[in-house]
């Protein structure tokens, strides 16, 4: 699978990225800087955590207008697969690609904890073809807009296209003082997907629970049907 | 005057102003002192202007000179084996095998923090970082800290959550996890808060850089953030007592830009990797000024510099506001002569100022030009050499004093005391607070705040067929209420508590950065707090063999004449040669819990300046609980020797609290219980009896609580070496403590409190 991951000034998640793809394929992405506008075809193209420009202005807003971005919106109408996550999502929201928008946390606070995903009903989506309905996953989230809002029509929109990824949910040994949703998003979503299935934005970080010691191997395994596939 | 010199003046009016001639005034405003002033005067044969006399002021500023306490500094152990740089560096360098050394540091924002929290702690942070990129390594870890008054005051509500946004905004932006630290609540810091920063970085053991200039003629390069008019004499301010109008202060704050940080980093770790840096100093305290004099002192040269080509971010800064702005995000570097072309691609790249300013020459002496005239011309050698370093008298408290039991009035159940506990905000969770810290970027990070004595965080790409790697363990311990009863036994009782800390982790304990938090040192008591506690934590590194590789001295902590309580902070670093054997403090259902270091005959608990006297008296009183270092050595060997068997799955140090309220933290995370064995001797006590709190309670030092699926052997093992130990009891499913025939405590409600206590006083 030849895959790249976008890079801006002020990503901070690409090379953990990169070690949960090089811990299920052999070939290392490609690493596309921002200013980059030309690049070979890819088959899957992820956008990083971190705060992209500072995040000075709403995140993403500045990335969104990079010169790669226009690179990243042919490979999407050429049918390659893209994921951003945290950062990344924002990117992809603020460039359009995904609809909807991401405001500060509910309790306005950065948080960083682990949550518990539920796999949606889906339309055909590379990310989510290779989990059951329902199926459960623990990756953490660290963000400080993540609280996807939408409008209600957008929101019924994305429910009755199958284009809700995941939902965050109560897991096994929850804890009822604590809210299983980190940041109060809309329908408690996780992530959404493009209408074609194959974009998906998630602000949860599954390059960081790729390792049994630390916060388990749900995210690595995530990771590792999403590319499975892709490749298909 | 004509039209042309009219205009001439106007251009350069405020630098003219600084190149005029100073008085003593202007030196006493500047925060020295008359003798300091003539002694200036006399060294540089000249009466200094006002350029020149301010980049003396914030050189002999407490926080740049360490005036009152390099005495003392100096007597520190700072040697060892496993140390390749101590102090005197922007951050102390170990060797921790395969090729690799930790470069790590800790470092006080303290006065800042209190007049402006988020920016304060912000620059905090991103000033202990850059003092470990600069010596080339990356960082991997952040800890802090933290110190602050009264829980149920308002303006500690302020300041904690503007110090920790502060924290989590740097630290989280740049991608560098913080994974521990510390926060205690005194009324001693309702007006001088404590925010003290650690870095942990790691970098190739023969790349490492250094800040002594080279060689007459090579370039001096700025590069980095511009210059603007932020935190102007911030080092001398950080260096005086606050009053009530010290937010008057606010100006004097700098302003971080974590952005600006990622791209330097970044940047200065790409030219890094080529051969083109020679030396380099972060611009921290006192910017300019400091970084310039610094690096020509230590390469025993000279330096020139045209401030007419520093970056700036406003126009018509003056020499003297250029050479004391301590804007963030900027570093100092000589390059190797015709290198400089390939160092400005890179910093292009990254979209950071560069710029040649000056060069290295031979004379000894630091000369500014701005606006075409010469702002200054002083010898380097009185800057550094002939700072004042004072011998102040000092008184140190030497308290002995023991609390006699039987004199204790008891009006409380163990049930009522273990609900005080954990409704103190001292004791309970932290979760409020690390909940907003990014822990896990960088993927590295492999036990964090609350789930270990110590967090763990893995070397990248150490992990091979046989191991997941090896790993840096990273703590920071002290209790300001033992050192302030006694400095001695309070200094040694921080390095042993972190040396503890970082082996109940499963880590050997390896090296200590300090930050000595005091407040004013021209008072006796105070001046004898700083040197018995440099005094005990000299006499237990020395013994533990953890050296003190870096560090940061931070006094005058005091408002209207009231200060802290002495806080020397020891930030301690070890090693684990395999990140899986780390131990976290959790137990499971049928492990076995003993403690380490504490016979079955043993009962009387240390009860003077403990937590459980402040909940039956309400003040502390009495000396702390002793060191005894052989012990505290044993204890460590131990836990590691039980763990390279793997003989143990947690281990807990006891500290704050005592030995109840350690097995509660046990048994919290999977909501378990235990019947606990008390010694024969107590087997008949009621619930208020005093010598069951005692030992309940008491915070007798050198004792690790394990867990053990493996009794027998852990038992062999122990009377092999002669440890002391006593079993505690078999954790069980029910949730509850039970203490036979005196009560049962229900870990739920208890646990409830833990959590919640300090999340429901901050929203």
């Amino acid at each position: 699978m030849r895959s790249g991951v976008a890079i801006f000034p002020g990503s901070n998640c690409d090379r953990d990225i990169v070690v949960a793809i090089k811990k299920i394929t052999p070939k290392a992405p490609l690493k596309l800087w921002h200013k980059d506008t030309e690049f070979p075809n890819l088959d899957l193209i992820v956008i990083p955590g971190g705060f992209s420009f500072g995040d000075y202005l709403r995140c993403g807003a500045l990335a969104a207008r990079s010169p790669i971005i226009r690179n990243i919106k042919n490979h999407v109408s050429r049918g390659g697969s893209l994921l951003g996550i945290c950062n990344g999502f924002q990117i992809l929201i603020e460039t359009g690609i995904l609809p909807g928008s991401l405001i500060r946390n509910k309790n306005l606070l950065f948080t960083c904890k682990e949550t518990i995903l539920e796999i949606q009903n889906t339309i055909k989506s590379p990310f989510t073809e290779g989990f059951q309905i329902g199926e459960q996953i623990k990756i953490p989230v660290a963000h400080n807009e993540g609280n996807y809002f939408a409008p209600k029509p957008l929101l019924d929109e994305l429910n009755n296209e199958g284009r809700i990824a995941f939902k965050y949910v109560k897991g096994s040994d929850f804890d009822n003082k604590v809210a299983y949703n980190p940041n109060g998003s809309s329908n408690d979503i996780a992530g959404i997907l493009s209408p074609n299935g194959k974009v998906l934005g998630m602000m949860p970080h599954p390059e960081r629970a790729i390792n049994s010691l630390h916060g388990g191997t749900d995210g690595l395994r995530f990771l590792t049907k999403c590319i499975e596939h892709i490749v298909g | 005057m004509t039209v042309s010199n009219n205009k001439l003046y106007e251009d350069n009016k405020f630098e003219y102003m600084v190149q005029q001639e100073s008085n003593l005034e202007s030196a006493l405003e500047m925060g020295l002192t008359k003798e300091e002033y003539n002694l200036i005067c006399t060294k540089i044969k000249k009466i200094p202007n006002k350029t020149e006399l301010g980049i003396f002021s914030a050189m002999f500023s407490e926080h740049c000179s360490y005036k009152s306490s390099k005495k003392w500094l100096k007597t520190m152990p700072t040697e060892a084996s496993h140390v390749i740089q101590g102090p005197g560096e922007n951050a102390g360098v170990i060797d921790i095998g395969d090729g690799l050394a930790a470069i790590f540091k800790i470092e006080s924002h303290n006065h800042p923090s209190f007049i402006e929290p988020y920016q304060g702690s912000a620059t905090g942070v991103g000033g202990i970082l850059r003092d470990v990129f600069t010596m080339g390594a990356r960082p991997i870890a952040l800890l802090n800290a933290l110190r602050f008054g009264s829980a149920s005051k308002p303006l500690t509500k302020h300041l904690l959550s503007g110090v920790v946004k502060g924290i989590g905004g740097y630290g989280n932006c740049i991608g560098i996890p913080t994974v521990g630290g510390e926060t205690n609540f005194d009324k001693s810091y309702d007006g001088n808060i404590l925010v003290n920063a650690m870095a942990v970085g790691l970098a190739d053991k023969d790349k490492i850089f250094y800040s002594a200039a080279t060689g007459a003629n090579n370039p001096v390069i700025y590069v980095g953030a511009k210059t603007g008019r932020d935190g102007i004499h911030g080092a001398t301010m950080a260096s005086a007592e606050f009053t009530d109008s010290s937010s008057e202060k606010r100006p004097t704050v700098q302003v971080g830009d974590p952005f600006t940080g990622k791209l330097l980093l970044e940047a200065c770790l790409e030219l890094m990797n080529t051969d083109a840096v020679l030396s380099i100093q972060d611009m921290g305290a006192a910017g300019l000024t400091s970084s310039s004099v610094e690096m020509a002192s230590k390469g025993s040269l000279g330096m020139f510099l045209d401030l007419d080509l520093v970056p700036t971010r406003e126009e018509q800064m003056t020499s003297y506001e250029i050479m004391l702005s301590e804007s963030q995000e900027r570093m100092l570097m000589i390059l190797k002569p015709g290198s400089e072309n390939k160092a400005k691609l890179i910093f292009d790249k990254w979209d950071l100022d560069f710029a040649v300013i000056g060069k290295v020459t031979d004379t000894g002496r630091l000369v500014l030009n701005k606006n075409g005239f010469e702002a200054c011309n002083i010898p380097i050698n009185p800057l550094v050499e002939d700072a004042p370093e004072y011998d102040r008298p000092y008184e140190i408290i030497n308290n002995k004093k023991i609390i006699d039991l039987n004199k204790i009035v008891i009006n409380k159940t163990i049930n009522e005391i273990l609900v005080k506990v954990f409704k103190n905000p001292n004791m309970a969770s932290k979760k409020w607070i690390w909940e907003q810290y990014d822990c896990s970027v960088m993927g590295d990070t492999i036990l964090s705040s609350g789930q270990s004595d110590a967090a763990i965080v893995k070397i990248h790409g150490t992990e091979n067929h046989n191991s997941l790697g090896k790993g840096l363990a990273m703590t920071t311990d002290c209790t300001p209420r033992y050192v302030k009863a006694n400095p001695f036994e309070g200094g040694m009782q921080a390095v042993c508590e972190a040396a503890r800390n970082i082996a109940a982790s499963g880590a050997k304990p390896l090296a200590i950065t300090n930050n000595l938090n005091f407040g004013n040192p021209e008072k006796k008591h105070i001046m004898g707090e700083i040197v018995g506690a440099i005094k005990g934590i000299s006499k237990a590194a020395s013994y533990l063999n953890t050296p003190i590789v870096s560090g940061n001295v931070s006094l005058y902590n005091e408002t209207n004449g009231n200060g802290i309580l002495p806080t020397p902070v020891i930030g301690m670093v070890g090693i684990i040669n395999k990140v899986e054997n780390c131990l976290g403090v959790n137990s499971e259902e049928g492990n076995t819990l003993l403690v380490l270091g504490q016979s079955e005959e043993f009962v009387e608990g240390w009860i003077s300046s403990s937590i459980y006297q402040e909940i039956i008296n309400n003040e502390f009183d009495g000396a702390p609980p002793p060191i005894n270092l052989e012990n505290e050595k044993e204890i460590i060997d131990i836990i590691l020797k039980l763990n390279e068997e793997k003989l143990i799955t947690a281990a807990h140090d006891i500290s704050d609290g005592g030995l109840l309220p350690t097995i509660c933290e046990m048994l919290f995370k999977n909501n378990l219980g235990i019947d606990l064995n008390l010694p024969d001797l107590l087997s008949k006590k009621d619930s208020k009896d005093i010598l069951l709190h005692s030992w309940c309670f008491g915070e007798d030092q050198g004792r690790v609580i394990v867990a053990t699926k493996n009794l027998n052997k852990v038992k062999l093992l122990l009377k092999k070496y002669n440890i002391k130990f006593f079993i505690l009891g078999e954790v069980n499913s029910s949730s509850n403590l039970n203490i036979k025939n005196v009560t049962t405590i229900s870990i739920n409600d208890i646990k409830n409190l833990y959590e919640n206590t300090l999340t429901s006083i901050m929203c």
